[in-house]
């Protein structure tokens, strides 16, 4: 695999070409924030977090899905940046009706711990109280539309490792809204296996596990640990 | 169908036109429908049924001939006579003027539009250069213009490199807004290495006031046809696809026919005039998102996906259509694909401004006084747009500014009039050229309103894949709705700078990306009217209602609302 | 040297942010020194007085009253700091946001079970509802954020503490979570 050296903040990194900036970003310490990459999924760059600054690119670029090349120059962290990411974490919380007191994940949930790793203590941006149904309709999970980020890990989950794409995208802009098999209820669903894995990737508590009350929702990823990172280096031409 | 039976065709159907005594040309453009043309094709069809159907009377239903607030329109051709132009067109008017061309009387000189008007004296047309004056549906009389003659001399003459290096020459740059060069991007699709290749041609026209390519499609089908075809033998493709908006079934429909006609004719098909060279055209409908007019969602849409972008690179040109090199440009640049060839690249790039070579189609609309497609050379003043071919605004209104690029562009204001309309001096004043829509406004237009249209408008586009475009479009328009109802404050106003500054830096396709262009470009031109609203709660234009409070005279209001009660003795 | 003034406020919440400022317990005896609580729930003035150093408000504006409150507050007050996330987010207060207040009214207090509320002597029943529940800094100004559903007592005393201090009230990551 062709070696490449890049500067990061200053500082000289070698990688592998096919490398992503975020991936070698973590691999040496270096913190970018995310929420809709998973390690192991195909990258989507949708929540736009992990935007850095490319020397001679005019705007930020998302290092999630941006392959390293020879001589890159890029900054992870600016003024600019970090007042961007603030903005856009806002901007989901705004979106939906994100009541952490009173969520199952609470404590224990990506989009929660971003927002105070981010510095945000309030929200600049109308709350947009969306009405949007939840459904229950499945035996063992359920899912609400309130809690959504789109980040489609689920969609992606469901698609490319359990191979059933149950889940999909309906409607688009504000609207757009995760459905199971062309939107029927999660319930009727015939081709959702009940594995979980989109329940257990989801970032906040849009997917959870019945019988969870406020805060007693934890998420369990181990059990996929081996597959996405077998994922992960097929991406870049390697084996584990 | 090979070279020589073209060019005997084309001289075959020229010398019968060329014998006509009268040939009368309908505009049949979708607005001159709307006004009535197809009563007056069907009251002059009846009068020459008439007359027996005589050969040297010739009755031609064309595509859009330009003015199109004037329609229905009808063009009078008489040989060894100048050209007569009808506006507004009844049944009636239209027999007069045929009986009194017949009988070689003085044609009626009602609602005849004057020989110099500067309308039509003051364009250049060379995609256009059919447009109004074809039937679209016949292949002949679009060869009898030197269709595909073109492409012949390309097939013939050219290697598919100088074919190429032709395009580079003209200076022509990607008409649908993005102004890349056109012969850089049809050079790089050549070197790019893939089992097949594609061209795509982006007719997913969505502006609101745009209609150039509707028009171009609907009149004149077969030189879009061309122009990818040539494409095609440029880039080493054998497949082509135009991707028409659902909403123009009229156009889908001709250019069906215009390809079937065109394979029948050995145009397109295998073996393409007589050469070694074979390619399919094919159409595909969008489903009516504005995002899929951007081209990764595009592709993606052809493949049978969700319509939205993805992250280039890679870049189409690398891999596009199921992952082959394939090269898009919008109908509009493949509409001067055959005027290059045909005049020449020099003669081509003669035309223009700086880097901007050729001639631009803007549909003209707002508040002029003629309403219409129109097509002018690269870098002509602004002011001679509006002001000339436009006529200057209606009802003697007061130009205030005219709005380019639709919801990607910025509106351009009364004190830049004198700009060179191209793609440098728009970006420069922070609009765009865009596809071509330009609307012109007057003084009773609220700029902050305007924004606020194209907004909701962006907002009901989003794909909704990435952040700042999903949620930044929605908050955007409601701060724009409390400026413009009157509950906003200072602080929204800085609110909306920094959302937008945001969206434009970090969304992830271009539509995201610029969305906030009308907001910034009308904060930046007419900052004193985003004041007046917020500040003195008094909207400038007078459009916007301003009948909602901001919530510290909200309180005020509802306190002396409820003491006013009680004085009464009522319950609330 | 002087004592702080501080006052609090309880808004459209549940009192449970009071109820954690409570939770600081003996802590409360060693900041008596320093503070004069000059206002709020936990104490009998019935006018907000002026000049009020700090003022934490708990909950978020739900209706007139709320409002003409907290624009008094704000006029009075020196710092203004949202108390919990009701103040900061509008948080379970504001989930009626999704209906409009006359179809609330008329749902919880003639179609949903029980009697209708009596009248008072000036017919005032209930303060007039605003149409949305606001966080107080769409409203006012806000000089400071204490997040928490409720927020926990360290926090409140990180917050009261800085005050004390004359240091801007910024809490640190651990102490920023929202619920």
């Amino acid at each position: 695999m062709p070696a490449i050296t890049l500067t990061i903040n200053n500082e000289l990194f070698s990688a592998r070409k096919e490398q992503t900036i975020l991936e070698i970003a973590r691999e040496h310490g270096i913190d970018i924030p995310t929420l809709c990459h998973f390690e192991g999924l195909e990258a989507m760059g949708g929540c736009r977090l992990c935007l850095v600054e490319l020397q001679g690119s005019p705007r930020p670029v998302p290092a999630c899905i941006t392959k390293a090349a020879e001589g890159m120059v890029i900054t992870t962290s600016s003024d600019k940046l970090i007042e961007y990411r603030k903005m856009l974490v806002e901007l989901l919380l705004a979106e939906r009706t994100h009541t952490c007191s009173i969520c199952v994940q609470n404590n224990n949930c990506e989009l929660q711990t971003l927002a105070a790793k981010l510095g945000i203590d309030h929200v600049r941006f109308d709350y947009l109280h969306q009405q949007l149904p939840m459904d229950a309709s499945r035996e063992r999970f359920a899912l609400d539309h309130n809690r959504c980020v789109l980040c489609l890990r689920c969609v992606r989950v469901c698609d490319a490792v359990e191979g059933a794409h149950t889940w999909d995208v309906r409607g688009r802009g504000s609207t757009s809204r995760i459905v199971a098999d062309l939107d029927r209820p999660w319930g009727n669903s015939t081709s959702c296996t009940d594995c979980g894995k989109c329940v257990q990737l989801c970032p906040t508590g849009a997917l959870y596990k019945k019988g969870a009350t406020v805060g007693e929702m934890k998420k369990e990823r181990s059990f996929l640990n081996r597959i996405l990172e077998r994922r992960r280096l097929a991406a870049q031409g390697r084996s584990l | 169908m090979n070279r020589g039976e073209l060019a005997e065709l084309a001289e075959a159907t020229l010398q019968k036109q060329q014998a006509c005594r009268l040939r009368l040309l309908v505009c049949c453009g979708t607005p001159c429908v709307a006004a009535g043309a197809e009563a007056v094709v069907a009251a002059l069809r009846e009068q020459l049924t008439g007359l027996g159907n005589l050969a040297d009377l010739e009755l031609v239903s064309t595509g859009c001939q330009g003015p199109c607030s004037r329609g229905p329109l009808l063009t009078v051709l008489q040989p060894g006579q100048p050209e007569q132009v009808w506006e507004k067109v009844t049944p009636e008017l239209a027999c007069t003027v045929l009986n009194t061309a017949l009988q070689q009387q003085h044609l009626p000189e009602q609602n005849l539009l004057p020989q110099d008007w500067p309308f039509f004296n003051r364009q250049t047309r060379l995609v256009l250069a059919n447009s109004g004056r074809i039937d679209p549906e016949s292949l002949e009389q679009y060869i009898a213009r030197g269709g595909y003659e073109s492409l012949a001399q390309a097939l013939h003459e050219m290697t598919p490199d100088d074919v190429c290096d032709g395009v580079v020459q003209s200076g022509l740059r990607g008409r649908g807004g993005g102004g890349y060069p056109t012969g850089l991007k049809w050079q790089l699709v050549r070197k790019s290495s893939g089992s097949r290749k594609f061209v795509v041609a982006n007719g997913d026209e969505g502006d609101p006031g745009a209609y150039m390519d509707r028009s171009l499609m609907e009149s004149d089908p077969h030189r879009i046809l061309e122009g990818i075809a040539i494409a095609g033998y440029a880039i080493g493709a054998d497949q082509g696809y135009i991707y028409v908006r659902g909403e123009y079934p009229v156009a889908a429909q001709r250019l069906r026919k215009a390809i079937k006609d065109a394979e029948r004719a050995g145009l397109l098909g295998s073996r393409v005039l007589d050469s070694s060279f074979s390619f399919r055209i094919d159409i595909r409908i969008g489903a009516g998102a504005f995002v899929c007019g951007e081209e990764t969602a595009l592709l993606g849409s052809i493949m049978g996906r969700r319509g939205q972008p993805r992250i280039r690179p890679p870049y189409p040109a690398e891999a596009g259509l199921w992952g082959c090199p394939t090269l898009i440009n919008n109908v509009e640049t493949f509409g001067n694909i055959p005027s290059i060839f045909s005049i020449g690249p020099q003669a081509f790039s003669a035309y223009g401004n700086g880097k901007s070579r050729g001639t631009k189609v803007f549909a003209l609309c707002g508040e002029v006084v003629n309403n219409g497609l129109i097509e002018v050379p690269m870098g002509i003043p602004l002011r001679e747009i509006v002001y000339e071919i436009g006529g200057g605004l209606a009802n003697g209104a007061t130009f205030k500014a005219a709005q380019t690029g639709g919801p990607s562009g910025g509106c351009i204001p009364a004190e830049k009039l004198d700009t060179p309309v191209d793609y440098e001096n728009l970006q420069a004043l922070g609009s765009i050229m865009g596809s071509g829509g330009l609307i012109v406004m007057g003084e009773q237009s609220c700029m902050v309103d305007v924004a606020r249209f194209f907004m909701e408008f962006c907002l009901d586009e989003s794909c909704g894949k990435c952040v700042p475009c999903r949620t930044g479009t929605v908050e955007i328009y409601r701060l724009l709705s409390r400026i413009c109802n009157g509950s906003a404050s200072q602080r929204d106003l800085q609110t909306l700078e920094q959302l937008c500054v945001m969206m434009k830096d970090t969304s992830l396709c271009g539509l995201g990306a610029a969305a906030p262009n009308p907001v910034l470009s009308t904060l930046r031109w007419f900052r004193q009217e985003y004041e007046a609203h917020v500040k003195d709660r008094r909207c400038p234009a007078g459009v916007c209602s301003m009948n909602e409070l901001p919530l510290h005279l909200l309180g005020e209001q509802l306190l002396q609302r409820i003491s006013a009660l009680r004085c009464d003795g009522e319950e609330y | 040297m002087s004592k702080l003034r501080l006052a609090t406020a309880w808004l459209g919440g549940c009192s449970g942010c009071h109820m954690s400022l409570l939770d600081l317990g003996e802590l409360l005896v060693g900041l008596a020194d320093r503070i004069d609580l000059v206002y709020g729930p936990l104490v009998d003035a019935k006018q907000f007085p002026e000049q009020v150093d700090l003022a934490l408000i708990e909950g978020a504006v739900a209706n007139l009253e709320n409002l003409e409150l907290l624009q008094q507050i704000r006029r009075n007050s020196r710092l203004l700091v949202s108390f919990g996330d009701c103040a900061i987010t509008g948080n379970v207060t504001s989930l009626r946001n999704i209906f409009k207040v006359d179809d609330l009214l008329t749902g919880v207090y003639q179609a949903g079970p029980g009697s209708l509320p009596r009248s008072g002597e000036d017919g005032h029943v209930l303060p007039e509802l605003l149409p949305r529940v606001l966080p107080l800094h769409q409203v006012v100004e806000v000089d400071a954020f204490i997040p928490g559903c409720p927020p926990d007592p360290d926090r409140i005393l990180a917050a009261i503490t800085a005050a004390l201090n004359g240091e801007p009230i910024q809490l640190s990551e651990e102490m920023r979570t929202f619920g």
